[in-house]
């Protein structure tokens, strides 16, 4: 019972992550048949500048059909996927993309996931390299002191651990 | 004896500095989140800022017989509103335009945006016009050139045609001030 929920539970989350299918793409038509992809590519990789959270092939807002047609247009009149990105940042920014560039506005963007790695290792070798020299932090007189009462007091060695408990 | 107590130390101030830097990294990670809060995340930085308005041809909407070019904006520092009559914001701002066109002498051009001729000219005819002239842009193929994304938008524009700035939305009371002032000064660069 609780695995069918849990079931429909992730069968209803995959709906979510799944791209929804474009109805609207059959209407478009191109010059060569593989441009169709290419067109369905670029309507996913750009961003509708209205409404922020779709691409351009799933929103139905004015200015996504608008550019969906130009970039058909463009297609068609043999423009690289190159030159069509580089037409709708010129006119629309970095923003259109939903694969940012590495520049100055997404510098910590891109860094901060990499920096925290690195603090989070340093901090990991920082904590680790700690422990082994604390043993070596008494002094030489301290040093003695503590073997003369080990020496005193046999049955008090340190246990190995093993023996937790048993008391 | 001095060394050791000196190692001590270190280690002391070590310690103390790792138990800061968390702290520390929390704090730069709040401000910068911090300062995110209230900023409209649906506020993009126009890409037309700094350059030149685009070229293009169009007919005008109150004549399909009249062209015009960006050369026809060009000469004075202006204003180039982006409407609509399906867009209940621009009837909003409808008679801020008119009001700084006729008082103030502002010189706004328009672009009438994805919209069918005669409704666009019986709202002119009915609420008044604030505009110089209307670009007709039924397709919106100016608006791509532009970067619009949605009407209202009014931009900005030098006596040069260059763009300095431009406005997402409602042209009021509140909006108008900043523009103003760079609308002045731009003025005041060309006397």
């Amino acid at each position: 019972m609780v695995k069918d929920v849990f079931v429909a539970f992730a069968i209803s989350m995959l709906s979510l992550v799944v791209p929804i299918a474009n109805a609207d793409i059959k209407s478009y038509e191109f010059a060569q048949p593989q441009m169709a992809q290419r067109f369905s590519d670029l309507t996913t990789v750009l961003r509708c500048p209205k409404c922020q959270n779709q691409n351009l092939a799933d929103s139905d807002s004015i200015i996504a059909k608008d550019l969906r047609a130009q970039i058909q247009t463009l297609l068609n009149d043999g423009q690289s996927d190159k030159q069509i990105t580089d037409f709708m940042v010129q006119r629309y920014g970095d923003f259109i993309l939903y694969d940012p560039p590495f520049n100055q506005a997404t510098l910590v963007l891109w860094i901060a996931p990499i920096a925290m790695i690195f603090i989070g290792l340093w901090a990991l070798w920082f904590l680790g390299r700690k422990t082994a020299p604390q043993g070596a932090m008494l002094s030489l007189d301290e040093q003695q002191q503590l073997q003369q009462l080990l020496a005193d007091n046999p049955q008090q060695q340190p246990s190995n651990g093993h023996d937790h408990g048993k008391d | 004896m001095t060394i050791q107590k000196n190692a001590a130390k270190k280690t002391f101030n070590k310690k103390r500095l790792l138990m800061v830097l968390p702290m520390l990294v929390a704090f730069a990670l709040g401000m910068f989140l911090f300062q995110g809060i209230g900023q409209d995340p649906n506020k993009m930085e126009s890409s037309l800022i700094g350059r030149a308005l685009p070229q293009f041809t169009a007919k005008t909407l109150a004549s399909p017989a009249t062209q015009v070019s960006q050369n026809d904006m060009i000469g004075a520092p202006a204003l180039i509103n982006v409407w609509a009559t399906w867009c209940p914001t621009c009837r909003a701002e409808h008679e801020f335009l008119n009001r700084i066109a006729a008082q103030e002498g502002v010189k706004i051009f328009g672009v009438n945006y994805h919209d069918q001729r005669n409704a666009a000219q019986q709202w002119l005819q009915d609420l008044g016009s604030p505009y110089v002239f209307t670009v007709f842009d039924p397709k919106g193929a100016l608006g791509i050139e532009l970067g619009v994304v949605g009407a209202p938008e009014t931009y900005l524009i030098d006596a040069q045609g260059i763009v300095v700035d431009k406005l997402t939305g409602e042209l009021n009371d509140r909006t108008w001030p900043p523009l103003r002032e760079q609308y002045l000064s731009l003025l005041q660069g060309t006397n």
